[in-house]
């Protein structure tokens, strides 16, 4: 705003009988003065006001430090150790026998020889396992496994839980009615009864050698994401369809309807969005869930395809010799424990940052 | 009422009925039949078994007799052992029941009274203690921790036996399987702890001068128990579940350790029966947990 548009002496003279304010009598503001008045703080939008509240929670922050670490780990400890997850340990190309069941940092005698002589050998940080492969990697690639696992079965979640929810709080009435029961059912499956015994069939059943990037998941993998697919979104589907019903009778739906667009646009840009926080707390407690029924199917050995790792398999190997070597059982639970914590507390962080109902 | 307890029933009904044809038509999807086993039978000798297990009808008419079996008590055989699968079940599940039952009975408790304590000492170290153990116990494998029991409490210091079958050989098998169970029950009491406690009828009480206890007994965890009561359902089958993983870790004969073997020795009919045995149970047991729960708390709306 230009100050001299409102010049106080550019003002027609004030005649002496007026009760009105004689101008020239006050001060102008300076502009350092304005801004004291200035009280509006900048406005926030729900995502910006909720991501920092979850930043004010240390829990949560720790949880993204520790994920985020265990991520940049994942990608970057392959290209640094000089280990394959499945190759045993050779020295100077020579495959060395004696090197099973080493303890952490502890050369083989093939090894020390190759050190005198010069030769560099990486070390083994956590040791290596009964066949003579760097348990290090192992766990590394087994952390990359479940953790792939876990993020997978929870975007598949999310898929079919969201299109299907929301579907039927939009639909509602029969629809909604026929939908909801078929999903009342499949949610009072006993579920992990179910998963083994579908992990159990698939893996007989599913031939994927048609399919080069499907054999190399493996058919395990496949009946754990295919088992995850067909029972565990129902929860999802129930949480996104409450929120559905409740959205869906704002005005501002009704206004999108008025103006003429589709039932997938309405969806797709006017609840979906609304239901986000949800979605996202949701998915990421499944994350760790997907992570332990892999490793209770890797204990009754219906997990991953040996020789690829995954945490809950190398915990299981670790069994047979834990009196000996407890270290092989420590380091694989320690990550699943760390996993989980963080997946759970992040969750938790995000429904205390997000959900509508806790804010006050 | 009565139309809520049809309509559950109903519905349990129609969830045990695909329970059965999931598992009927999976365990008939694998191929190769029960009899391609390790030694060559002749076609005579493979026409009488395939006659005598109804194996020669076509498949519907299979899943028909099963039903009929099953809802007459008879399992079927096992293929790999011969035995009787109804005697198998039901003499290894009084072992699991025992050791289940118990685990059941730990996790209520002191889930309760751990729940309890951290809703009192809100905030304070107690509170903190307690949350951060049962958000450590939630998030390890019950396999996982089973063993680590073993390692510290019998072969590091001695204290149990591990592999004896006497009476305190059920102490860690029960930690074991009651851990995580404990440690959801601990969360759920001291969240509706904190909400009974913010309720007006508690300041009221505390305004007429009812005395502490007096209000955590009579007015709060009353109304705070009822999460917890509609929890048994699905604490029976994390129980059960779990005691699948932990049966076998400590080398107990119960109906989990069953289980694992009859998957890993593809004994199909057993699994079978095993499956169709549990879910029977864990869905009698929600429908049991949903009823009382309605039966409990009257402000629940009936629809």
């Amino acid at each position: 705003m230009s100050n001299e548009k409102y010049d106080v002496n550019q003002m027609p003279e004030k005649s002496p009988l007026s009760f009105q304010i004689d101008l020239k009598k006050f001060e102008k503001a300076t502009d350092d003065e304005k801004r004291q008045q200035d009280v509006m703080s900048e406005s926030v939008s729900f995502f910006k006001d909720g991501m920092r509240k979850l930043m004010k929670n240390p829990l949560a922050v720790g949880s993204i430090i520790a994920l985020l670490l265990i991520i940049v780990m994942i990608v970057v400890v392959p290209h640094i150790v000089p280990y394959g997850y499945s190759e045993i340990v050779s020295v100077n190309g020579k495959r060395d026998k004696e090197a099973t069941n080493m303890a952490p940092f502890e050369y083989s005698e093939m090894e020390q020889a190759y050190i005198e002589e010069g030769g560099e050998v990486f070390p083994h940080i956590m040791g290596t396992d009964e066949m003579g492969r760097d348990y290090f990697v192992r766990v590394v690639y087994g952390t990359r496994v479940s953790l792939i696992v876990g993020v997978f079965a929870a975007l598949l979640v999310v898929l079919i839980g969201v299109i299907y929810g929301s579907v039927a709080g939009y639909c509602g009435g029969k629809v909604d009615l026929v939908m909801m029961r078929i999903v009342d059912i499949i949610y009072s499956l006993p579920d992990m009864l179910m998963v083994v015994l579908l992990s159990v069939v698939l893996r007989e059943v599913l031939d994927v050698s048609a399919f080069p990037v499907l054999k190399k998941i493996g058919v395990n993998m496949i009946s754990l994401f295919l088992v995850f697919a067909l029972l565990y979104w129902t929860g999802m589907a129930r949480m996104v369809r409450g929120q559905v019903l409740s959205i869906k009778q704002n005005e501002y739906v009704l206004a999108a309807k008025v103006s003429g667009a589709k039932t997938g646009r309405i969806i797709r840009r006017h609840i979906l969005p609304n239901t986000i926080s949800v979605i996202i707390i949701t998915a990421a407690l499944q994350v760790p869930s997907a992570i332990f029924t892999e490793s209770f199917l890797s204990f009754i050995g219906l997990g991953v395809q040996a020789p690829m790792p995954s945490l809950g398999s190398l915990a299981n190997a670790a069994r047979s010799g834990i009196t000996q070597y407890p270290y092989k059982l420590l380091f694989p639970a320690i990550m699943i424990c760390l996993i989980t914590l963080a997946c759970n507390l992040l969750g938790d962080g995000l429904r205390d940052a997000f959900d509508p109902k806790l804010r006050r | 009422m009565a139309k809520y307890i049809t309509k559950r029933v109903f519905l349990a009904i129609a969830t045990l009925f695909i329970v059965c044809g999931i598992t009927f038509f999976a365990m008939n999807a694998i191929p190769g039949g029960p009899f391609d086993g390790e030694k060559a039978i002749s076609p005579e000798v493979r026409r009488v078994l395939e006659e005598r297990f109804n194996l020669d009808k076509p498949l519907p008419e299979q899943f028909v007799l099963y039903l009929n079996n099953l809802l007459h008590g008879d399992f079927g055989v096992s293929t790999k052992t011969g035995r009787d699968i109804k005697t198998t079940i039901f003499s290894s599940f009084a072992v699991s029941a025992k050791l289940g039952g118990m685990a059941v009975i730990v996790a209520v408790i002191f889930g309760i009274i751990l729940g309890c304590i951290a809703a009192l000492n809100r905030n304070k170290l107690a509170d903190r203690l307690i949350i951060f153990l049962s958000t450590l116990f939630t998030s390890l494998p019950s396999f996982v921790f089973g063993t680590l029991l073993l390692l510290i409490f019998s072969t590091k210091l001695n204290l149990f036996q591990a592999w004896s079958a006497d009476e305190t050989n059920y102490v860690l098998p029960v930690i074991a399987l009651s851990a995580s169970p404990m440690a959801y029950i601990t969360r759920l009491t001291k969240t509706s702890m904190l909400d009974a406690l913010g309720q007006d009828y508690v300041r009221t009480a505390r305004a007429k001068g009812v005395v502490q206890w007096k209000v955590i007994f009579k007015h709060t965890l009353r109304n705070a128990l009822i999460p917890v009561i509609t929890y048994v359902g699905p604490l029976t089958a994390s129980i059960l579940t779990g005691s699948l993983v932990i049966e076998s870790i400590f080398s107990i004969g119960g109906l989990g350790s069953k289980f694992v073997s009859c998957i890993t020795n593809r004994d199909y009919p057993m699994i079978m029966g095993t499956t169709i045995f549990l879910a029977t149970l864990m869905i009698t047991v929600n429908l049991l947990t949903d009823i009382v729960y309605k039966i409990v708390d009257p402000r629940i709306k009936l629809d």
